[in-house]
């Protein structure tokens, strides 16, 4: 929304397609806040230094440097255009401490902040008449003559499939949680622009690094907000230790997600794990029980009822059992600074782009610092790109591709498998082995799953055979953009044999600069195996040294 | 646990009115109406449209009803509404129904729309953020904790019978820029509010409290705007003369005037529609339903009036 609404202040002609209402969309789902340098004594540098060493050091530095830079100009501009932060005793802004940042530079509402800035996003767009196609799902994209020509998207109300024409499109479709089971993300989080991208010639980057969030829910994935300790929340074991002293002795509970999740999974694995509720000992707790009653009310109210509805635990009186859970995709398709991706006219940003400014490991709060950096950075340039280009032909034969695959789907005859089962088995091989730990074995053990649940794929049967809001049929194509989507990680992940950010290898433990300090890229072949390129690291000022929290 | 839902349906392409289909199934102990619908959806019945995304209660887009209740079902267990093990699940009310749980939405945005929704701020833009007390934020944020699920809606007894009204998520939603020290037109704002379809005709029923699952409590800021609005200046109005009307009645005699509230909302001087008030008179003296022209003082009358003088503090 926020790369829409550049464009339409830059004048161009701007639709935004959406399979769901725009307040739906995921953002929503993000709790602590959003980093920007704006306190008296920080600096873009300290930001951007976080930033750089959270990722691993492979995380683009000129990239890194824009978000940074430009970060606390757009939390003004947010604050201008209406989100609710909290404020401190002046009336001015006030930030709280989040994990892998050097000083206090998370600004946020409660623990709705995702929330208070999509609903924002959402006014502004609807002040700017920007054209909303809500409930619209994107199956393709063509391009004619190596550039971008449009799209063919399914109108879930009707059925009724169209193109529509576009000298540029900007894909901000998120993440792709759902390839792992159990992951924070929605349901809709499905990789769909990744796939969609890929397909269309544009690669993927850093597909390997995975995010493990330290503190969510074993019963349903739910996300406790990396806010909770950056407002003092404690990590502890089975034996009420507060484990992380061992691993991040500067910084506890607020190291690096990667750092913090590894940490849990050690204490969970050696057996000082405690109960989840389910009969295993897969957890640890998040103690809040010497914060003021208030103050937790205050800051952190959605995750009191997170943790009272979905765990049965008031967290102002009792610890709360969390387990590291899939979080967030750090790889994405490939772009620069302004959002282009290799297929002229085709743009990304946000989760589904990899620019890269989060490396191996993303810091809390910078991904909605991403979006609405990135957004705003892709729409002026596209909107510019537009008024260079003339529209290209959009050929009848793409709409009559996507009916002709839905009609194919349509008339499969019941085998015993579902779209359900296929996804399940997706996710479950994926959190087995492409999670906190992997290895060499596991991960092709995993490619080779993925590679038969791909020819199930082809033969699965939908129920619903009707049009009218079809959702058994939208879940047919989301499943076909995450097994692309897993493909790309597990390859990724099996190629780069060294450990760094979020990717773990059990069987090669160390960081190795020497062979690793690189991007991997990944281009898409119809009906063979990725082919696998790499991308130099951008290094402006902060050379790779060894990461201590 | 064992439990039977009963999932109202309707396939649009194939027949004209709803009926109820049930499904039994398991459900863990912490499971949600949302898990267990998801479970339908993919082991029982692949054609069962809802809507449903982030299971967290944040997303907004599973308001449904639950056992005759508007709630979010991720944010329902099961064990808290099933009745004898039976759960029936019926798409929110109010709004028309497009496919088996899923509503169509468009009324309920329009009325959105149509509170413009967004920040007015003063045109002299701050170098900065704008200043503003925290105490106002976290004012602002207990509106805009609203997740536009429509529960509200579809619980609104004004809506039932005048879908016209804005609502209660449009007036929330309106609040929560005049509640917004930031915000720069809320004269404008207000006198627009106060006009029909606006903040005046809310009964008070309370029903839109009950339903909301984030305790937005609409009614609650649709009052704090008539507030606003008389505070503005905006007196002449036929629910400002109403809510005097009542106040003075009941502080006077200790009970309601009925009779003398009708003439008052409207004005004595409003000759047109007090004269509109006479069908409605003479079918109330009909049905025997006329209220006394003889209005008493009840016993403890006084009692009542120091209550009134103590909450309204000594007059300036």
């Amino acid at each position: 929304m926020r790369a829409a609404l550049e464009a339409k202040r830059r004048h161009a002609d701007v639709a935004l397609i959406s399979k769901v209402h725009p307040v739906r969309s995921h953002s929503v789902a993000a709790q602590g806040g959003i980093n920007a340098p704006l306190g008296q004594s920080d600096t873009w540098e300290s930001h951007a230094y976080d930033t750089v060493k959270g990722s691993d050091y492979l995380g683009d530095q000129d990239a890194i440097e824009a978000l940074s830079r430009e970060a606390a100009q757009a939390v003004v501009d947010l604050e201008n255009m209406g989100v609710a932060f909290y404020r401190g005793p002046d009336g001015r802004l006030a930030p709280r401490n989040f994990g892998g940042a050097s000083t206090a530079r998370t600004y946020f509402v409660g623990a709705i902040t995702g929330h208070a800035i999509l609903h924002v996003m959402y006014e502004q767009l609807l002040r700017a008449g920007v054209k909303i196609y809500e409930e619209w799902f994107v199956t393709s994209l063509v391009n004619e003559g190596g550039f971008t020509a449009g799209l063919v998207a399914q109108e879930l109300l009707t059925g009724r499939f169209h193109p529509i024409q576009a000298k540029a499109i900007i894909l901000c479709t998120g993440g792709c949680g759902r390839v792992y089971e159990p992951s924070t993300n929605a349901l809709i989080c499905t990789g769909d622009g990744m796939s969609l991208a890929w397909r269309a010639g544009a690669p993927l980057m850093d597909m390997e690094m995975v995010q493990y969030h330290p503190t969510t829910l074993p019963s349903n994935g739910a996300l406790m907000t990396e806010g909770a300790r950056g407002d003092g929340a404690y990590l502890r074991n089975a034996l009420g230790d507060r484990f992380m002293s061992k691993y991040a002795p500067n910084k506890l509970e607020l190291a690096s997600r990667d750092v913090v999740s590894r940490a849990e999974q050690v204490e969970i694995d050696e057996g000082r794990g405690v109960d989840d509720g389910l009969g295993a000992k897969s957890c640890v707790y998040l103690d809040c029980t010497h914060l003021p009653r208030e103050f937790i009310l205050e800051r952190l109210g959605e995750i009191y009822e997170i943790a009272r509805q979905f765990a049965n635990v008031d967290i102002t009186t009792q610890p709360v059992p969390v387990r590291p859970g899939m979080h967030y995709m750090m790889g994405g398709i490939k772009t620069n600074v302004d959002g282009r991706t290799r297929v002229p006219g085709l743009y990304a940003a946000g989760e589904c782009a990899c620019v890269s400014v989060h490396g191996g490991n993303r810091l809390g709060a910078n991904s909605l610092l991403d979006t609405v950096i990135f957004g705003r950075r892709a729409g002026a340039h596209a909107a510019e790109f537009a008024r260079q280009v003339e529209f290209r032909p959009l050929s009848e034969g793409a709409v009559l591709d996507s009916e002709r695959r839905a009609q194919e789907v349509l008339g499969r005859p019941a085998n015993g498998d579902s779209i359900a089962k296929v996804r399940m088995e997706l996710g479950q091989t994926m959190h087995q082995y492409a999670g906190v730990w992997r290895d060499g074995k596991g991960l092709n053990t995993a490619l080779s799953r993925i590679y038969s649940l791909k020819e199930r794929y082809q033969r699965a049967p939908v129920q619903d055979k009707g049009k009218v809001f079809n959702t058994n049929l939208v879940f047919h194509w989301e499943l076909g953009y995450m097994l692309d989507n897993a493909e790309a990680i597990l390859v990724s992940a099996i190629h780069r044999t060294e450990s760094r950010g979020a990717h773990y290898r059990t069987d090669c433990p160390e960081r190795d600069d020497q062979s690793w300090l690189k991007h991997i890229v990944l281009d898409y072949r119809p009906g063979a195996a990725p082919g696998i390129q790499y991308a130099p690291v951008t290094i402006t000022r902060w050379k790779p040294e060894k990461r201590v929290y | 646990m064992q439990v039977t839902y009963l999932v109202k349906r309707l396939n649009p392409e194939r027949e004209r009115s709803p009926r109820f289909e049930q499904f039994s199934l398991e459900v863990g102990e912490y499971d949600s109406v949302l898990d267990g619908l998801i479970k339908v959806r993919e082991e029982l019945d692949g054609s069962l449209a809802l809507r449903c995304s982030c299971r967290a209660a944040i997303c907004g887009s599973c308001a449904m009803r639950v056992n005759g209740e508007p709630r979010l079902m991720c944010k329902t267990r099961v064990r808290d509404v099933a009745e004898d093990g039976q759960v029936k699940v019926e798409p929110i009310g109010n709004l028309p129904v497009l496919k088996d749980l899923v509503v169509d939405m468009g009324p309920f945005w329009e009325k959105v729309r149509a509170v413009k929704p967004w920040l007015e701020p003063p045109p002299e833009k701050p170098e900065r953020e704008y200043l503003a007390p925290n105490e106002a934020m976290r004012e602002v944020v207990g509106a805009l904790a609203c997740v536009m699920c429509g529960a509200c809606v579809s619980n609104c007894t004004v809506w039932e019978v005048d879908p016209n009204f804005l609502g209660p998520a449009a007036l929330a939603k309106a609040h929560r820029f005049v509640a917004d020290p930031r915000n720069s037109d809320n004269a404008e704002r207000l006198k627009q509010l106060g006009e029909y379809t606006g903040i005046w005709d809310c009964t008070h029923c309370f029903y839109c409290v009950q339903a909301c699952p984030k305790d937005v409590a609409p009614m609650e800021r649709i009052l704090a705007l008539r507030r606003e609005a008389i505070a503005h200046g905006y007196t002449n109005h036929n629910g400002v003369r109403h809510s005097d009307s009542f106040a003075q009645s009941v502080k006077q005699s200790g009970s309601l005037n009925e009779g003398r509230l009708a003439v008052e909302s409207q004005g004595y001087l409003n000759l047109p529609a007090l004269l509109g008030l006479l069908p409605v008179g003479l079918r109330a003296l009909r049905a025997g339903k006329m209220p006394s022209p003889f209005h008493h003082k009840r016993p403890g009358a006084a009692h009542v009036k120091r209550i009134f003088e103590k909450v309204e503090g000594p007059r300036s």
